[in-house]
Parts: C-alpha cells; structure tokens; sequence
C-alpha cells in the first residue's frame, strides 16, 4: 500500500499496522470492507481508538470469562476432590482486587476516551497544506442534497470529494432527524432541522465510497443512501467545471419542490445555486419540509403512502 | 360521532396484519366461549381477576409477559427474514408495515414482555423472601398490574384497528409530530406506553415502601436477600425516572393533539429537548430491567454453589452504584449530535463507570463459585450462560461508550447486537433461570430438566448464530432498521443471522414442550418438601404453593441467610422448631377495581387515539365513579382464623418432619 | 424427595460439626446474630406509617415530573417565535392574590388536620370546606387569567415559550382541580362515615398532596412569575 504524500500526519498512524491483524480477523469473517477499512485520517483515528479500547477491554474480559468457566468446572458438585468452604464468603484482599479490576480498566479507558474525544472532535478542522474544501448537507425526505458553496453548484444523492483535501461538512436537516455518514470516511454526525452540525473528513485516495443515512427518518429510509467519489483534485475541478455547464438552478422554487418526500432518489446536479440558501433552511426561514400527504382524507387514521421498491 | 374512526381503518388492504388479527380474535373468542361453557367466570373472577394476592398478580404479570414475548418474537422473526430476503430487492413488507413491525418489536420487548416479566418475579418473591404476607398496598398492585395489561391491549388492537408507531421503539420527533406521522400510529404508542407506565410507577412506589417498611421482624437491610436488594434498586429508579417519561409523553401527546410546540420542529419548539428526556428515562430503564436480573443471578451461584454469595455488602454497594451512575450517563445515546469533545468525554467516562459496578458482580458471582458444591441444573445453566454472553455485551457497550468509535457505530447494527446481547443475554436468561428456579415455588412441582436443558442450549447458540453476524455487520457499516438492503455484500451475514433465529425458534420451542411435559408429569415432578433446590432464603421456608397468607407464623430472622440457618438447626438438632402459637391472620379482602380501571381505561385510551371525545369523557368519568364506589367500601380486610392457619401450618410441618427422617436414614445407613 | 435436594446443607453440618469455629463464615465484623429486634428491623410498620411513606415516595416522583416541566420551561424560556415574551404575561396583583389564596388553603388545610386529630368533625368539615374554596378561587383566577390571554391571541400554540409557560402553569392548575375533587370526596366520607382509620389515612395524604403542590406554587411562582417580571 502506498502512503499518500499529502495524507494528514496522524497521531495514530504508527499504531495503524499493528491493528490490522485484528481488524482482519473481524473483517475476514466476511471479506468486505467496513468503518475497520478507513480510506481516511478521520476514519483511522476512529477505529485505533476502537481497536485499542477492544484490546484493553479484551485483556480483562478474556481472563474474565475462562476464570469463570475454569471456577465452575472445578467446584462441579461431583468433585469432591476440590475442597468445600461452605461459610467462606468473604476476603477483604479479593474484594479490594474484585474492584480495583475494574476501576484500573475504566481510568485507563477513560484517558483513552478523553483524548480520543478531542482528537475527534467531529467539529474540529483538519490540518492541511491544501485548502479545505466546503460542502453544505441538507438531509431532506428522503434524499441528501450536497451544495457546494464555493463551486456554486449542488448535488443530489452524489457526492464528490477531491481526495487528499479535508471536507469541511455543514450539516443540516429540512424536516426530521439524519445522521450523514460515510462509513470509511469515519465520524458520522446528526443532521438536525434548526441546527447546523459539522464535521471534518478527507479521503486519502480516489475512489469509490458508499454514504448512507444513519438514523431512521420515516419510509423512504432505506433508499436515503449516496455514493461519494473521491476524485483526484485537478478531476474535481473539472468536474465542478462540467456540473457548471449544464442542468438545473437550484433557487427557492427548485427547492420547494425537492424538499417534498421522495423515495429512491436518482443523482442529479445543478448548474447553479441561491447562495443563501443553505443559510435559509438551517434558520428555517424556508418552512421546513411537508410530511406525508394522504391520498385519502379519511384515511388519517392509516396512513397509506405507496413506497418502497416495487 | 366516531372521531377518525371508520372502516378504512381496518387493514383489509394488507393481508399480514389482516389475517394475523383475525386468528388471533377466533382464538380469544374460542378462549371465551370455553370459559363461558365450562361455567370457569366466577372461579376466575373470584380467584383471579380480582385477587389482591401478589403471587397471583405476580403470576398475572409473567403470563402477560411471556405472551407478549412471543408476540415481539414473532415481530423479530418477521424483521430478520424481511432483511434476508430484502437485497436488491423489495422483500415481503413493504414499508409502511415493516417500519410498524420494528416499532412494535421494541415498544412490546421492552415495555411489555420484559417489563411484565421483571415485574411478575417482582411481585411474587420479593413478599416471600422478605417474609411477611403482601405488599404495602395489595389492591394497588392490582391496578398497576391492570393497567398494564391496558396498555398491553391497545398495543395489539392496533394490528387490527387503524396502525402502530412507524417511528421506531422511541419516537423521536419530529417524525413523530403529527406533521410527519399524522396516522394514529404514534398515538397508540403514546396512550397504550402512558397507561402502562403509570401502572408501572405504582408499582415502583409500591415495592419502595414494601422492602422499606414491611419486613419480617429481624429482617434488617443487611439481613434481604440479594434479589430483594436489587428489587429495591430497580423500584427506586422507576420512582426517580419513570415521573420523566410521563412527562415526555404527556408532552408529546400535546405537541400531536392541540399543535403545541414542545418538540415541534417550527415555532421555538426544540426536538433536542425530547432526546435529553427520554434518555434520561431511557437508560435508567436498562438498570430497572437488569437490576432485578442480577438479583436473580445471585440467587442462583448461591443456591446452586452451596454456599453464601461471595462479597454481599459489595453487591450491595454495587447495585446502588449502578442506580446513581445509571441517570447520570443519558447523553451517551447521542455522542453523534455533536455536543462537543468536553460534554462527550465527560458522559463517555460516567458511562464507561457503570461497568465497574457490574464488573464487581461478576468477579463476585464466580467467588460464589470458589469452595463451592456447584451443580448444573437448569438455573445455574442459564447463569453461566449469563455470565459469557452479558460480559462480552458489557464490553462492545463499552467500547460504544468511547466517543470515538461510537462515531463509527452509532445506530448500526453494531448497537443493534450490543443491546439484545445485555438485554437478551442479561434480563431474558434471567427470567428463564427465574422461572426454572421459583416455577415449583409457585405451582407445587418442578420443571423437565432434560427440555430445559435442551431450551437452554438452542437459545444460546441460538443468540450467538443470530448476533454475531450483526456485530459484523455493524462494522461493516450496516445502520438498523433497513426494510430494504442495497449492499449485496451483506448477504452472508444476513442469512446467517436468519439461521441463528431458526435455531432461537427451536429453543422456543422447547421451552413450550417443556411446559407441556412438566404439566403432564407433574405428578412425578412434585415439590413436596417446599424446598427442592436445597435454598437458602425465606420463600423455601413455605410449603410449594405457599398458602395465600404465606406464612402462618411471620418468621422471625436471625442471621443473614434466614432459612438456611433455620434448616442447619432443624437437621442438626433432628427436630423442627417447637409449634407456634398460631392467630388469626388479617388479610385484604379482593377487589374488582383494578379491573375497572383497566376496562375504563382501555376505552378512554382507544377513544383518545381515535379522537372520539365524548366517549373519552365518558370514560374518564366512569373511571372517577369507580375510584368514589371504591373508597366507599366498609369491608378492607378479612381474618383467616385460627384453625385453618394451624391446618396448613400442620401440613407444612409434617412434610419438613418427613424430609428430616429421610435425611436421619440417610445419614444412619451411609 | 428429589435427588437433588439437601446435598449442600447436610454437607455444611458435616463441615460445621468438624470446624466449631466457622473458620472464614461472616467475616463481616459482626460477631453473631443481634438478639431482639435484629439492626432495628422490627417487623413489619403499622398501616398508617405504610400509608403515609408511600404517599410521600409518590409525591417525590410527582416532584419529578413536575420538574420536566419546569425543565421544559428553562430551556425554551426564550424560546417565543417573534411572539410574546415572559412580560408580556405576567399580572402581578393577580398572581400575589391566587398565591396567597393557595398559601392561606395550605393554612386551612393544616387547621382540618388539626381538627382531624381532635376528632372534631364540625370544624375539620368547616376547615376542608375553606381549603376547597380558596382552591376553587385560585383555579378560577387562573382560568381568567388563560382565559384573558387567549383573547390576546396569546396562546400555547404561539410559540414554544407559551407552549412551557401554559404546560407547567397549567399542570399545575389540574393538579388543584383534580386535588379539589378528591377534597369534596373525602368530605363526603368524613361526613358519612366518621373518623375510620382509612379514612384519617386518606385525609393525611390528602394534606401531603395539598401541601406538595403549594411548595410546587412556589416554585411556580418564583421561577416563572417573580423572575419573569424582573427578566
């Protein structure tokens, strides 16, 4: 495996290696690749953390167990071999081991949790020669919409990223609850109507990734999924450049009507975009998007929306 | 006249639901028709529907549990088989259905199987054990145990009637605000989820004041037998955060009736603030759930090791940890909503905590072990089970407590294995131990050792063969509740996970053959000694079934294994303790009004969720009726008198004899 | 008998006749047994202490919920959607007169206990009769004061600040209704049937109650009234 020259110097990158047996056993049970793949700084110091959180839970929890197991076999009612103490419940230097077991695990955890938490800090930026790149994410029902402030264009359900640059996401929601996560990339994040979330990623090499919704937002669910291309950035800007020619407006109007509920979505772009309208959505200045519209009125009671895959 | 309520609601349109329904109603016609034939209505009226007596509630609880366990079994089968057949194609549900199936799998596991369950052992042993006739307030425990049963009800009438929650087990709005979710769908989890709960918190309230006001003289807080602490625990936090859930529905069901803006997504309303409620509910439930577990756990090592729980005052300290750390740990249900590294590392940290109080009760239960005549029986069999499978479920939850890797597995279905492997492998292999252990407690003979073991081993592979893949599939990206799949590399794992449930079938299976052969056999299973695991607390001290006033004479307790101390002396002294002065023994008289509650309260629940206000008040007004008529009643309790305590006292007193004898032959001739 | 049985506890006398001394038995610093009552647990309480300690747990999660609302309130305190603020709504004399009707019924109610135990049935029927109405006029200002609002287009729909303000406030206020209809039951069954020992357990809760939700007044009070005027 080559190392990308521009790839972000980790702090886990030393470690990464060494895990690589573990996270095959795991993935080999399958052979696919999954969030123990990363195709990313982000998504690598994820899964070190998780490795090494398993290992020093591992490191107890195994002995743990085979104690267990060792313990019963050995006091089996029909050994009368194994001596019978049957008033014996209590040992001041077990216990004081019985809770220090514990107690040393969880303070060596924590340490790994603090740092692991503001290491990866979703909302803290990624060092970088090259510059950041923005991407504004607006979950909708039930399909995402990618704008790209910069480039002046959106997207939907489609997502190109140049690789080796950080993504800086901007994450929102026009009607119910997401979470935006591509899971190679690592660091999945809720989309919230209201509320503007963010999260830092990059792709370390072209490719071709899967993204998904994480968090059930109603019967469209299943489809509420994109692909993400990473691209090699001189590809990106020429992309950018060809989405610019052709296709749609996203303003308002176009807006309105992609904010109503849609099912299996195809990729689409826009050639150009309402700069404002990120903002718009994420204060709800644009109401947030319609629920459900029965066929029926008197159908309230059952809600019968056609969908799926049929 | 009828609200929203009309013929369109009946799901003629989707035959799952349709036909599921209607042989559900043959059967319960079926059910009455045979009651009413075989003249059983006053029996069980008198006996049943209107008794006070906790181990009858008790009894109650468990058979409402397990029916409704098999009800969410049947939803489980349904969603694994959906995701099997599912990839890169549409499956069998589509999904408007399959989104109500996994709702109503995880309202019914959760508030109604498990719940119910927890609550019947509850009821049945923690009077026994602690020696003394009832609960603090028996006819309250009637209503709580009704209105449960309410909500229980409307959960299932709305297969049939109109539809259920499409918005998962917790309805986070704003999908659940009715500008998303306008069916009645949410409004049956609110109203059938509200009902219950408040049954619940009386039974909370109820078990609080029991362990701390009625125990039997001697009984002190360090003398309760470790199931009676852990009930205690549970009790205390279902005081301290069920009141929130309330609330939060309440809150809910405001925003979708009268358009106010608690949760709403518009209008100053704050979604976030529903997520901070329910979990603050949400995760001390766990605790409520596995508390009780462990208490029966402990029970088990100790019994079935012959010796005393290694470590009690330890236990002690650990399960009233785990109920402090239990509500301060919320946040950990939501890392991935960007709180910030601060707020993250301090609720990862807390929640990571809990396990040192858990990891204390393991290390305990297995120096249980330590010096120790350990035997296999069933019970003990589901404990060892416990043991592997909740360990390595406490270490993914755990690991998803590490802000970090949560970031990664996060609603996947990772989490979706974690937490049936704490909840099945911690709660449901507690009630079957539970129920092998104290089943010839409560009817007089014992369970089949051969099917249970057979149940035992099919739901444990069983559990694994269906949970492993998911773990691996959660790591491989996988998030919950898909109805259809569009990564074809999943597939694998999927059918896997659909053998694994296959062989969980075979295991349910058993369990219900072995019910059937225990009853068969039940001559040959007899308990007649009241103590057939050789036991070591109070409820072994009473005759298998207890008479309905439990013991004759309230024991009087002098160290901290009450009976076990009692029968040392008896068998070495070869000679039962000298014959009490029997009394007469003031018990409550039945009471319909919990009964009443309930049917009062299922029609004002099913004419809220339809919006057929004037049956509501109706309703509602009956119910206040009811409660008046009720508290008019002169009559509050009733004496058994003298003879008949000593009757049973008597017969209790020769079978101890008789074993005593048995065992001096044994002695004489070994 | 079942084979199983009595293995362990016959083994441990076996044990216990070769070792007197329960070597490594109860090494809790505990010598033996307690003679008598046992660390203070004497058996079961009486009725009314049971009574009484129950109705208190209740209260305490009664407290709890009550709290969400409160909870509720902080945070979409500024919550208003353009619309009126906590100022905008407060009408001080009329808060201070339903305070002090609720404050006074706390009073009264704690005189009908004081007669209760006296075993006065005149005067606690007299003394519950005042409770009543000072807590009809406090439920009836409140409803004026709602009733005044919404005529102002002021209502819980407006905004999810109005939403919490009328949710705790009126929570509050259904609690007294409801606690008013539980008071005219109870003193038709003073009335009717005399000083049983249920009944005076019914009425000591019935004070608990009356009580808890006055000290909830004054959370009520301070916390959105008295703040809000000063905000």
């Amino acid at each position: 495996m080559r190392r990308p020259a521009n790839r972000r110097p980790s702090y886990f990158a030393r470690d990464r290696y060494c895990y690589a047996f573990l996270g095959a056993a795991i993935l080999s049970l399958s052979g696919c690749a999954g969030v123990l793949d990363p195709a990313g700084p982000v998504g690598a110091g994820d899964s070190t953390i998780m490795l090494d959180a398993l290992l020093v839970m591992l490191a107890i929890v195994a002995p743990t167990i085979l104690l267990a197991f060792w313990m019963a076999w050995r006091y089996r009612a029909s050994n009368t071999r194994a001596e019978y103490r049957p008033y014996w419940s209590y040992s001041g230097r077990i216990e004081a081991v019985v809770w220090s077991i514990p107690i040393l695990t969880i303070m060596f955890l924590g340490g790994l949790i603090w740092i692991g938490s503001y290491r990866l800090d979703p909302f803290r930026p990624l060092p970088s020669k090259t510059p950041t790149v923005e991407v504004q994410v607006v979950a909708l029902d039930w399909k995402w919409l990618f704008i790209y402030p910069q480039e002046r264009i959106a997207t939907v359900n489609q997502l190109v990223i140049p690789a080796g640059s950080p993504v800086h996401f901007s994450i929102t929601s026009a009607s119910v609850f997401n979470v935006f996560f591509i899971p190679r990339l690592g660091s999945m994040i809720y989309a919230m109507p209201g509320m503007v979330s963010q999260v830092y990623l990059q792709a370390d090499r072209p490719g071709l990734l899967f993204g998904q919704s994480s968090h059930f937002s109603g019967d469209g669910f299943s489809d509420m999924q994109f692909q993400v291309k990473s691209v090699p950035s001189a590809e990106f800007t020429a992309w950018a450049q060809a989405v610019r020619s052709a296709g749609p407006v996203l303003d308002q109007t176009a807006y309105a009507g992609l904010e109503r509920q849609s099912q299996h979505v195809a990729p689409m772009t826009y050639r150009g975009i309402d700069p404002q309208l990120f903002h718009a959505i994420a204060t709800q200045r644009i109401a947030p998007g319609p629920g459900p519209e029965p066929e029926n009125r008197s159908h309230a009671g059952r809600e019968v929306v056609a969908g799926g895959r049929d | 006249m009828f609200g929203k309520l009309s013929w369109s609601a009946i799901p003629f349109d989707q035959p799952i639901p349709l036909i599921t329904s209607l042989v559900l109603i043959v059967v319960i016609l079926g059910v009455l028709a045979l009651v009413t034939l075989k003249g059983w209505w006053p029996y069980l009226w008198r006996e049943w529907i209107t008794t006070v007596d906790h181990k009858r509630i008790g009894i109650m609880y468990c058979l409402l549990g397990a029916v409704m366990l098999i009800r969410g079994f049947a939803d489980a089968i349904m969603m694994r088989s959906q995701q099997a057949v599912a990839i890169n194609a549409s499956g069998y549900l589509k999904p408007e259905h399959y989104d109500q199936i996994f709702s109503a799998h995880g309202t019914i596991m959760i508030f109604f199987a498990a719940m119910p369950l927890v609550i019947g052992f509850m009821n049945f042993v923690t009077p026994l054990q602690l020696g003394v006739r009832d609960v603090a307030f028996p006819t309250l425990n009637s209503v709580s145990f009704w209105l449960t049963a309410t909500g229980a009800l409307l959960v299932n009438v709305s297969l049939f009637v109109g539809e259920f929650a499409r918005t998962g087990w917790l309805p986070y709005p704003p999908l659940s605000e009715a500008a998303y979710s306008p069916g009645v769908g949410v409004d049956y989890y609110l109203w059938a989820v509200q009902i219950s709960g408040i049954g619940t918190l009386m039974t909370g309230i109820n078990f609080v004041t029991t362990v701390l006001k009625m125990r039997c003289p001697g009984m002190s807080y360090m003398r309760m037998p470790m199931f009676c602490w852990t009930v205690f625990g549970s009790s205390l936090l279902i005081v301290a955060v069920f009141p929130i859930l309330t609330a939060t529905l309440a809150m809910l069901t405001l925003d979708r009736y009268f358009g106010w803006h608690y949760f709403t997504n518009t209008a100053g309303g704050n979604p976030m603030m529903f997520m901070n409620l329910i979990w603050a509910w949400g995760h001390p439930e766990v605790y409520i759930l596995v508390l009780p577990a462990f208490g029966i756990f402990s029970e088990v090592f100790s019994t079935f090791s012959g010796k005393p729980l290694f470590g009690y005052r330890s236990m002690v300290a650990a399960t009233l940890f785990i109920c402090v750390v239990s509500m301060m740990t919320w946040l950990h249900h939501f890392f991935t909503m960007g709180s910030g590294a601060a707020v993250n590392t301090a609720f990862g940290i807390s929640t990571s905590i809990i396990a040192v109080g858990t990891g204390v009760k393991i290390y305990n239960w297995i120096f249980t072990m330590y010096g120790g005549r350990v035997r296999f029986g069933v019970p003990m069999l589901w404990s060892m089970g416990f043991i592997f499978t909740f360990v390595i479920g406490g270490m993914t939850g755990v690991l998803l407590a590490v802000p970090p890797a949560d970031f990664l597995v996060h609603n996947s279905m990772f989490l979706v294995a974690h937490f049936h492997n704490v909840i099945v492998g911690g709660v449901v292999f507690a009630l079957f131990a539970g129920l092998h252990y104290w089943f010839p407690k409560a009817f007089g003979f014992r369970l089949h050792e051969g099917w249970g073991k057979a149940a035992f081993w099919f739901a444990f592979f069983g559990f694994w063969i269906t949970f492993t893949p998911l773990y691996i599939l959660g790591l491989e990206g996988m998030t919950r509740r898909l109805q259809h799949i569009n990564v074809e590399q999943w597939r694998f794992m999927l059918d896997l996970s659909l053998i694994g449930v296959g062989v969980l079938i075979v295991g349910a299976i058993c369990q219900v053959v072995m019910l059937v052969v225990s009853i068969l056999k039940r001559d040959e299973l007899r308990d007649t000694t009241g103590d057939p695991w050789d036991g070591r607390s109070l409820e072994w001290a009473t005759p298998s079934p207890p008479p309905f006033f439990n013991y004759a004479v309230m024991p009087n307790v002098e160290g901290e294994e009450a009976y076990w101390d009692i029968k040392l002396r008896a068998i070495e002294t070869q000679q039962l303790s000298p014959e009490p002065a029997y009394e007469p023994i003031e018990m409550p008289v039945n009471s319909p009004v919990g009964f009443y509650t309930a049917f009062f309260a299922t029609v004002t629940g099913f004419s809220l969720i339809w919006h057929i206000w004037w049956l509501a008040a109706v309703g509602l007004v009956s119910a206040f009726a009811g409660f008046v008529v009720f508290a008019w009643r002169d009559v509050h309790e009733f004496h058994v008198p003298v003879e008949e305590v000593a009757r049973a006292d008597h017969a209790r007193r020769a079978a101890r004899a008789a074993v005593l004898e048995s065992l001096a032959n044994q002695d004489a001739t070994s | 008998m079942s084979d199983s049985a009595l293995p362990a506890s016959v083994e441990t006398l076996r044990r216990l006749r070769e070792d007197p001394h329960r070597v490594g038995h109860r090494g809790h610093g505990q010598d033996g047994p307690v003679q008598g009552a046992g660390h203070g647990a004497t058996g079961p309480a009486r009725k009314r202490i049971i009574v009484g300690y129950g109705f208190w747990i209740f209260l305490l999660s009664d407290i709890v919920m009550f709290s969400c609302f409160f909870a509720a309130f902080a945070v979409q305190g500024n919550a208003t959607a353009g619309g009126p603020g906590i100022r905008d709504l407060v009408e001080m004399p009329r808060v201070a007169l339903e305070t002090g009707a609720l404050l006074l019924s706390s009073y009264t109610c704690g005189l009908s206990f004081a007669a209760t135990n006296a075993r006065n049935k005149l005067w606690t029927q007299v003394f519950l009769l005042i409770t009543g109405l000072l807590g009809l006029a406090f439920v009836l200002m409140e409803a004026q004061e709602f009733i005044g609002l919404a005529a102002r287009g002021i209502t819980p729909e407006r905004s999810g600040f109005l939403t919490s303000f009328f949710g705790l406030v009126g929570l509050h206020g259904l609690h007294v209704t409801l606690a008013g209809l539980w008071l005219l039951t109870m003193m038709a069954q003073v009335q009717l049937k005399g000083f049983r020992r249920e009944i005076i357990h019914r009425l000591i809760c019935f004070n608990l109650f009356w009580h808890a939700l006055d000290i909830v007044w004054i959370g009520i009070f301070t916390i959105v009234y008295l703040m809000g005027s000063v905000s």
